[in-house]
């Protein structure tokens, strides 16, 4: 009853997401005194499950045709009898789409309490809780889950790598007969070309704000820069919604949560909400016309100027120092 | 078809960080001056609706509050934006209800009010974010889910979803009834209702019930959280002091910047 569960989805592969997860799940079942079990689902899970199990005591596969493409019900019911069958106290996964989709859900048929976009997780006497940004950001509040297991959803970049042990867990395959649920059916996947590797996975992000003024300047100024720094390309809010860029590349409480070594945003005021999105990143710099601009509170180096005429300069800067 | 949209009243987040206060006591944010708007995702939500219906030719849309009674704004405003008939269900207790008490509480009104074929919610809201909403309704009914929808057809009966995922889209078919939560993109942008409709929409009917009304005991949804609670609420003191390149010309500026840049890069 102290175990553990953590759930990846074998599409996402072993990312940094999934690593935080699994990291996160270790230390919290060795504080509790249980067992780290792993549930794998989807094509390519048992694959997945060879990783995981250097970190895991025990992994299930459910790879199941039924399962080997995420459908939200079919993987909902497969994974809410699996975690059933686990009884933990705790259910932990990845922020992703897929997660952030079933967990409550997962959550309520297992008759337990779900929580979300989690930074850490504390045992207190009986009491499990939860730290997590609210109020787009301006404020954080410690969640107490009253229904066990708890289902978390972690922010799970946030959450270091555990190492791998000397035991390898014991990997299973599932036994589950699996009805596919058809009221819902994907049956069409995009994945956007523009940004192709997970702005969660980069190490350094080019971010462009509002005042960037259209979707040209990031083709032509940024995305040169970007290139030049070997970085990922994101955008505010408020840059997404005018169009000038995809929705995946926005970051902030509604977007995605960064944590890059370096976040260099451009023409961002630093709203709460987006600040929020990369309260994790490691250095903070912007570049803005506003010395005021909330932005700089979080920076540790800025420059107070018009981003058109720094960046192509920096960029001429920055190719002549890298030679 | 028959569409509900659900709507939050939330505390404007847009105000800047610098007038925001929580009171650590009563774990809630201060109202201050700050005004009280439908919280973004809801009006997303709305917006999908009402472009929905225009394609589809008919439709009938109602919007469905859980909240203080000044949430009859949002309710006001959203049929200014066109929605069809409005209820609210007064919360007169529990400050700050869990996601399971709001979902229960919606979901016998849903059931009171009669069946829809579409569900709709905003992703999260706007002030605790919590994002579980959509999801609970759907267990409480029985429904299928799909969750970060920005575009939905109609075809036939069926329903097609346009999802966004972490990297890229998805489309999905759906038989209803279902309930899907709602995110931002272009073309949900909300819009803005006219002055005149504002001022009809105040004229009207609006369904308030009661818990009560709903046949929910007052301790289920009035006393406590059973789901989770609020164990502490601060604003966390993070001050960075930033440190601005200097240099007589712009050139040596963005010299000094550059240098900054390469520093923490090629530590990587």
């Amino acid at each position: 009853m102290n175990d553990v569960a953590i759930c990846l989805f074998a599409s996402t592969g072993f990312d940094k997401a999934a690593q935080g997860l699994a990291g996160a799940g270790r230390r919290f079942a060795d504080e509790l005194g249980g067992q780290l079990r792993a549930v794998v689902i989807g094509a390519g899970a048992d694959t997945l499950a060879l990783k995981v199990a250097r970190l895991c005591d025990t992994v299930i596969v459910a790879d199941q045709a039924e399962l080997a493409e995420y459908q939200p019900e079919t993987c909902l019911s497969a994974l809410a009898r699996l975690c059933a069958d686990l009884s933990p106290r705790a259910v932990l996964l990845a922020g992703d789409t897929y997660s952030q989709e079933i967990a409550p859900r997962l959550a309520y048929r297992l008759g337990g309490s779900a929580v979300g976009d989690c930074l850490e997780v504390q045992v207190e006497g009986d009491a499990l809780r939860v730290s997590r940004q609210v109020y787009g950001g301006k404020a954080q509040a410690v969640i107490e889950l009253k229904r066990m297991p708890a289902v978390v959803w972690l922010r799970a970049r946030s959450f270091a790598p555990a190492p791998a042990r000397a035991e390898v867990g014991e990997v299973t395959r599932a036994a589950l007969d699996i009805q596919a649920d058809t009221r819902t059916r994907v049956v069409e996947r995009k994945r956007e070309e523009k940004g192709e590797a997970r702005l969660e996975e980069a190490r350094v992000i080019v971010s462009g704000g509002r005042g960037i003024g259209g979707p040209e300047p990031f083709e032509t100024e940024l995305q040169p820069l970007a290139d030049l720094l070997g970085a990922q390309m994101a955008a505010s809010r408020a840059a997404c919604d005018a169009g000038w860029v995809p929705p995946t590349w926005q970051v902030g409480q509604t977007g995605k949560k960064v944590t890059p070594d370096l976040y260099l945003a451009i023409a961002i005021t630093g709203a709460s909400q987006h600040m929020a999105g990369i309260s994790e990143a490691k250095t903070i710099s912007a570049i803005n016309t506003d010395p005021d601009a909330p932005i700089f509170k979080h920076c540790q180096f800025g420059i107070v100027e018009d981003y058109r005429k720094v960046v192509p300069l920096l960029r001429e800067k920055l190719a002549a120092l890298q030679k | 078809m028959n569409i509900l949209v659900c709507l939050k009243q939330i505390l404007d987040p847009e105000i800047p960080a610098r007038d925001f206060r929580v009171d650590t006591a009563r774990r809630e944010a201060e109202r201050g001056s700050a005004n009280l708007v439908t919280s973004i995702f809801c009006e997303n939500a709305l917006e999908t609706a009402l472009q929905l219906r225009e394609r589809a030719g008919s439709a009938k849309i109602t919007v469905l509050s859980y909240g203080q009674p000044s949430s009859e704004d949002s309710l006001r405003k959203a049929l200014a934006m066109k929605a069809d008939a409005a209820a609210l269900i007064v919360n007169d207790g529990n400050a700050n209800p869990d996601p399971l008490t709001v979902a229960r509480v919606l979901a016998a009104a849903i059931r009171k009010l009669g069946t829809f074929d579409l569900i709709m919610v905003g992703r999260e809201a706007g002030d605790w974010g919590a994002g579980q909403t959509g999801g609970l309704i759907a267990e409480e009914l029985g429904m299928p889910c799909v969750s970060f929808v920005d575009r939905i057809e109609s075809e036939g009966g069926q329903l097609r979803l346009k999802r966004q995922t972490d990297t890229g889209w998805e489309v999905l078919e759906a038989e209803p009834p279902i309930v899907v939560t709602v995110t931002n993109d272009e073309h949900n942008l909300p819009r803005i209702p006219k002055v005149r409709d504002v001022m009809m929409s105040y004229r009207q009917p609006l369904t308030k019930w009661t818990l009560d009304d709903l046949g929910i005991e007052a301790n289920e949804a009035r006393a406590g959280n059973t789901y989770y609670q609020v164990a502490e609420l601060f604003i966390p003191q993070k001050e960075t002091r930033c440190e601005f390149v200097t240099g007589d010309t712009l050139d040596q500026k963005v010299e000094s910047f550059a240098k900054r840049i390469v520093e923490v890069t090629s530590a990587l």
